[in-house]
């Protein structure tokens, strides 16, 4: 099990990475202008001038992939920044205070999560209007009842332990015993939880967009440039396989760490 | 259960002891006190179940209405008046307030909702903003052919993610135990429209077998749309099969290391005979909430794929509607999806039940 875990870890950890560094280098530099259109090179197969070819106005598909790929990672770090403040901050208290509000708020949490977060997001960029922030929001607010689920329940688990006891006589602080001594206990949990997460988050944002109803034009999102590719699918096979390969590569890595994690955490 | 668990009134019991005693069939003195008390215990174990059975009907009950209540809520909040959407914004302040009275938006919210709730109930979803066409009729033509899509995706779910979890859980085999691993991590990680587009590039302009888009209805031909509804369906379920089948394999795994799989070893049954009655018993208790979820994600999932194929379900609608601001249609297909998804719930909450008896007791 050991071993296994470290090579999902590894492993994962090689794809994320190599992931990441394509996009941080695609912050400041890409091959090509992400939005330069070029008449004359209308679908070119993938070469080494244009690594995954050319789409039908001529841009640079590598160098498009790169560009949306950064805006699903960030909306998807920012969806789970979301969720797991709030999550931590609500499953906290319920967890370690627990009462009536604990009861009340867990019911309600346990609703929303029997609910697929697509449905609710829908519900939600319908009222809202579609638009960068507008995902966010809505897919941040529905990340919330999964971290606090995870969060309550091991902050219940922990408040009965001998050293919060030790900690408590001493004098601590709810705060100080909440922050300081049980949180840091729960990121084993946690880490997990965000990489799956974080999983959800590209998925789900990636399904909106390829509906049309997540992130707007002009900006690449690689759900939307999926949803273009699929009228090309004949003449321009690779503008689909490029596109929905960055999406099985971001989300393979971080399903591995997330594998690798939880491996690790079982033993 | 077997036959000699039924309970006789105590006519019957009397019957028997004479018989029993009459062949010589040793009975203790205790005898008929303690089937009395057997068939005390019976009958207070089948009042429980009818009791968990109307306690779950009760949340069912429940739940469906919180649900239409936050349905009918969400749609309350939208900022900006729905007059607006309808006339424009050069409407005059008289012709506006007509349409508020008109669309009954200057009665209080709660009595709104009851009106809507029960003309929802009686099939009546209110009118389309867009297409002035009562909205019961616009799903009727969509909502069958997502159904069936749904269906017939879980429909390949169960047969074929069982079947395999259970070969892949109980085969004893390193090389095997490492394909389906990393076999699954992988195809857990395509998303399901992925593959739809992929089964359209292969099967569609590879191997030609299929017109993308070609889709015939159901009340043209039963085959050809089955047929056709065949791959979406796949795409769908191919993910979640690979989900299923790696918590299956790990719950049959946990299963086989118990103390009870060794103690009816050292007694002689057969490896086959202890995973058909003992094993398998136990690991299916978690797969039925999960598949119970996959049900719903299912359901999303089809929504999606069928813009992949181009099928005229749900979608095309759901999407024009939600750029047209055209609230009654999402309003009624939102909550006909969640109804569906409480129901499935509910339905998995009954099999839980059938499985592990346990599970009343909580």
């Amino acid at each position: 099990m050991k071993k296994r875990a470290s090579v999902f870890l590894w492993a994962g950890g090689i794809i994320s990475g190599l992931m990441l560094c394509i996009i941080l280098l695609g912050c400041f530099w890409t091959p090509y202008d992400p939005t330069a259109m070029d008449p004359k090179a209308k679908f070119c197969a993938p070469s080494l001038t244009h690594l995954l070819g050319t789409d039908n106005f001529g841009r640079d598909i590598f160098s498009r992939v790169v560009d949306g790929a950064g805006t699903s990672f960030f909306i998807a770090l920012c969806v789970v920044a979301i969720g797991c403040a709030a999550g931590i901050l609500i499953g906290s208290l319920c967890g370690y205070y627990g009462g009536l509000p604990d009861l009340i708020l867990t019911r309600v949490c346990d609703s929303i999560t029997a609910f697929p977060s697509f449905l609710l997001a829908l519900v939600i960029v319908t009222v809202a209007g579609p638009g960068t922030e507008n995902i966010i929001l809505a897919l941040g607010i529905l990340f919330i009842p999964s971290f606090a689920r995870i969060v309550r329940s091991e902050f219940a688990r922990c408040r009965e332990l001998n050293y919060i006891k030790s900690a408590r006589l001493m004098g601590a602080g709810g705060a100080r015993i909440l922050f300081r001594h049980i949180l840091p206990n729960t990121f084993p949990v946690l880490c997990s939880a965000i990489t799956i997460g974080f999983n959800n988050a590209v998925l789900s944002e990636a399904s909106m967009s390829f509906l049309g109803i997540g992130i707007q034009p002009p900006y690449a999102s690689l759900g939307s440039m999926l949803s273009d590719s699929q009228s090309f699918l004949h003449s321009a096979p690779w503008y689909a396989l490029g596109t929905g390969g960055a999406i099985v590569l971001l989300i393979l890595g971080f399903s591995l760490l997330s594998e690798g994690l939880q491996l690790k955490g079982q033993r | 259960m077997g036959s000699d668990e039924d309970i006789f009134p105590q006519e019957y019991f009397v019957y028997f002891k004479k018989k029993w005693q009459s062949q010589g069939t040793y009975l203790p003195k205790d005898a008929e006190a303690s089937y009395l008390q057997f068939a005390q215990t019976k009958q207070r174990k089948e009042a429980g179940s009818m009791k968990y059975l109307t306690k779950k009907i009760c949340t069912l009950i429940i739940t469906l209405f919180i649900v239409s209540l936050l349905a009918f809520l969400a749609f309350q909040v939208i900022p900006g008046d729905p007059t607006t959407a309808l006339l424009g914004t050069e409407a005059t302040a008289e012709a506006r307030e007509a349409l508020r009275q008109e669309l009954g938006f200057d009665r209080p919210v709660l009595l709104r909702y009851f009106d809507w709730l029960l003309n929802f109930l009686r099939g009546d979803m209110g009118m389309s903003y867009n297409y002035k066409m009562p909205v019961s009729e616009m799903l009727l033509d969509k909502l069958p052919i997502t159904a069936l899509l749904t269906l017939l995706s879980f429909g390949f779910t169960l047969v074929l993610s069982i079947p395999l979890g259970i070969w892949a859980g109980s085969t004893k085999s390193r090389a095997l135990d490492l394909g389906v691993t990393v076999l699954d991590q992988i195809v857990m990680s395509v998303p399901s429209f992925f593959i739809g587009m992929l089964a359209c590039f292969v099967f569609g302009n590879l191997f030609r077998l299929f017109v993308p888009g070609d889709f015939v209805s159901y009340t043209v031909s039963w085959g050809a749309c089955l047929g056709y509804l065949v791959l979406p369906a796949l795409s769908i379920a191919i993910p979640r099969i690979a989900m299923t089948v790696k918590m299956l394999r790990s719950s049959i795994q946990t299963q086989l290391q118990q103390d009870y799989v060794r103690t009816s070893r050292s007694r002689g049954s057969g490896r086959k005979k202890i995973l058909r009655r003992h094993v398998l018993k136990n690991a299916l208790i978690p797969v039925i909430t999960f598949l119970a979820v996959s049900a719903a994600e299912i359901m999303t999932g089809s929504i999606i794929v069928e813009q992949v194929f181009t099928i005229p379900g749900i979608s095309r609608l759901l999407l024009a509607s939600i750029s047209n601001r055209d609230f009654p249609v999402v309003q009624a297909i939102v909550v006909v999806m969640a109804a569906w998804i409480v129901v499935v719930n509910f339905v998995a909450d009954l099999l839980y039940q059938l499985v592990d008896p346990r599970i009343r007791l909580r």
